[in-house]
C-alpha cells in the first residue's frame, strides 16, 4: 500500500472520488486490509452526519413494496473452500497482478503464470460451471469454451462481493468473462475488456453488457493472449485504455 | 472471500442497534430470505432518515423520491450482503443511499452543476449548517459536539464532499486548496469525527 493510495479512504468513505479513482481505489481495497477497516470506521462516521430526517411520500413506499415482489434478493457469500489457504490466495494474487503488470511494460514473468495456473485449477475444482443457479443457459460461443478440454480459469473477488471469472480455451481461441454481482459502472462510462497481445499492446475486446451478472464472450482472437484487463471507459468505449485497468486477468501462454 | 476481519468480538456497534428502534440487522437478515413483511418495517424504520440524507445532495424532490426508491431496491437486493462484524446496519444502509445520492447529482446534473461549482467559487459554507441540520436527537449532539472539535476547513472539506456530493478535486477548488490536499483535510477529519464519537472500532 503507498501513502497516495491510503490517503484515498477519506474521500472514498463519502463518494468524493470521481469514476476513475473510485475504481482504481477499490481495485486497491480489495488487496488492503487496512484500507478496508478504515474504510469501514470513516463510512460508520460519515453515516452519523445526517441530516433532517424526511417521510418520503407514501407512493414511494408502495412503489418500492410492490417492485421488490419481483426482485430476488441476492444469495448471501459463501466462503468457498479455496485450494490454497486465504492469506497464500492473496499473496499469490499479488503477485501475479504484480506480475501482469510487469509483463505489460517488459518481459513474462512465467512464475507469476504458474502460480495463477494454480490458482486456476484450485478453483475449477471448487466451482465448476455446472454448479451455478443461473437460469439462463449460457450462449452456445460460450458454451463451447466453457467447456473446453483446454478451458482455464482465472478469478477475482471484488470487496463489494461481486466477482468476475475469466475463462480462456486456446483451442477455441476465445475467452469468455462471467460476473457475479458486478457493481454497474458509473452512468456515462463503460467496462471495457482488452486482451493483451504477445507484443504487450492491449487490443480492444468488447463492452461488458450492463448487468450485474452476465456471461461474455470477449472480441478477438485469444489464443495467443497474454492477459485480459477491464477497464472503465467512457460510454462507448476507447480505441486504447484510458485508464488504469480496475481487474487483470493474467493468462498462461 | 472476506479478508475484513471487522469486529470478531461481536461488540455492539455504536449507532447500531440503539435501545429505541428495531434492530435493523435482524431485518436485514430476514429480508435476504425474502420477508417482505421484514422488510417493511425497516423501510419504516429508516425511509426517512435515508430520504432526508438523498434531499439534501439531490435537493430536486422529484428525483429524489426515485433515488430512494433506487436504494431501497438496492437494500433489498443486497440484503444478504449486509455483515455485522463489518459495522452497523445504518451505516451499511446510509452508505448505499449517499452513493446513490451522489451518483445521481454527477450524471444527472453534471453539465448544470458545473456552472454551479464555478459561480460558487469561493463562497463559504455557514459554518452551523451541519449542526443545524443535526438538531434532532442525542446523538446529532454528540456529533455536534465532535464537528466542534475538527478545524474549519476539514468540517467546510467533508460537508462540500458529503452534502454537497462534491469531489475532492472540486473541494479543493472551492475551498483555496492546493491540488491533492482536500482528500487529506477530508480524511484527517472523518477520522477525528470517528475517534471524537467512538465509532467504528
Amino acid at each position: 500500500m503507498t501513502d497516495h493510495e491510503h490517503a484515498l479512504s477519506g474521500a472514498y468513505a463519502v463518494d468524493a472520488l470521481d469514476a476513475e479513482e473510485r475504481a482504481r481505489f477499490e481495485a486497491h481495497l480489495r488487496e488492503c486490509r487496512d484500507c478496508q477497516e478504515e474504510v469501514a470506521s470513516l463510512q460508520e462516521a460519515a453515516a452519523l452526519l445526517g441530516t433532517d430526517p424526511v417521510e418520503p411520500p407514501a407512493s414511494v413506499r408502495d412503489a418500492v413494496l410492490a417492485s421488490i415482489q419481483s426482485i430476488r434478493p441476492l444469495p448471501p457469500i459463501v466462503e468457498t473452500p479455496a485450494a490454497v489457504p486465504a492469506e497464500v490466495d492473496q499473496l499469490a494474487e499479488r503477485r501475479a497482478r504484480r506480475g501482469l503488470v510487469h509483463r505489460l511494460t517488459r518481459t513474462p514473468l512465467l512464475v507469476a503464470a504458474a502460480v495463477v495456473l494454480l490458482l486456476a485449477v484450485g478453483t475449477a475444482l471448487v466451482r465448476p460451471w455446472t454448479g451455478d443457479d443461473t437460469a439462463n443457459e449460457p450462449p452456445t460461443a460460450a458454451d463451447r469454451v466453457l467447456s473446453a478440454a483446454d478451458a482455464t480459469e482465472v478469478a477475482q473477488a471484488f470487496p463489494d462481493g461481486s466477482k468476475a471469472t475469466l475463462v480462456v480455451s486456446r483451442s477455441q481461441g476465445k475467452a469468455v468473462i462471467r460476473t457475479r454481482h458486478m457493481a454497474l459502472p458509473p452512468s456515462g462510462k463503460t467496462y471495457q475488456l482488452w486482451l493483451q497481445s504477445p507484443a504487450g499492446e492491449m487490443v480492444p475486446a468488447g463492452l461488458m453488457p450492463e448487468e450485474a451478472d452476465t456471461t461474455y464472450v470477449l472480441d478477438g482472437d485469444a489464443s495467443k493472449a497474454t492477459g485480459v484487463g477491464i477497464t472503465v471507459e467512457p460510454d462507448g468505449g476507447s480505441d486504447h485504455p484510458t485508464s488504469k485497468p480496475i481487474a487483470l486477468f493474467p493468462l498462461e501462454a | 472471500m472476506d479478508p475484513v476481519p471487522g469486529n470478531p468480538g461481536g461488540a455492539p456497534h455504536v449507532g447500531a442497534p440503539s435501545g429505541a428502534g428495531p434492530d435493523l440487522g435482524a431485518l436485514l437478515k430476514r429480508s435476504a430470505r425474502g420477508d417482505t413483511a421484514a422488510f417493511a418495517e425497516l423501510y419504516d424504520a429508516t425511509a426517512p432518515r435515508v430520504h432526508g440524507l438523498v434531499l439534501r445532495v439531490v435537493r430536486d424532490r422529484a428525483q429524489s423520491e426515485e433515488v430512494t426508491q433506487e436504494v431501497f431496491l438496492e437494500v433489498w437486493r443486497q440484503a444478504s450482503r449486509y455483515d455485522a462484524a463489518r459495522g452497523s446496519a445504518s451505516a451499511w444502509l446510509m452508505t448505499i443511499a449517499h452513493r446513490k445520492a451522489v451518483d445521481r447529482v454527477r450524471s444527472a446534473e453534471a453539465a448544470t452543476r458545473r456552472d454551479l461549482t464555478y459561480e460558487h467559487g469561493h463562497q463559504s459554507v455557514p459554518h452551523d449548517e451541519t449542526a443545524e441540520a443535526a438538531h434532532a436527537s442525542l446523538e446529532a449532539h454528540r456529533v455536534r459536539t465532535a464537528l466542534g472539535q475538527l478545524t474549519e476547513v476539514q468540517r467546510e472539506a467533508i460537508e462540500l464532499a458529503y452534502f454537497g456530493g462534491y469531489t475532492h478535486t472540486e473541494v479543493a477548488a472551492l475551498l483555496d486548496l492546493p491540488v491533492g490536499t482536500a482528500k487529506t483535510r477530508i480524511r484527517d477529519g472523518l477520522i477525528r469525527l470517528r475517534d471524537t464519537i467512538g465509532v467504528g472500532r
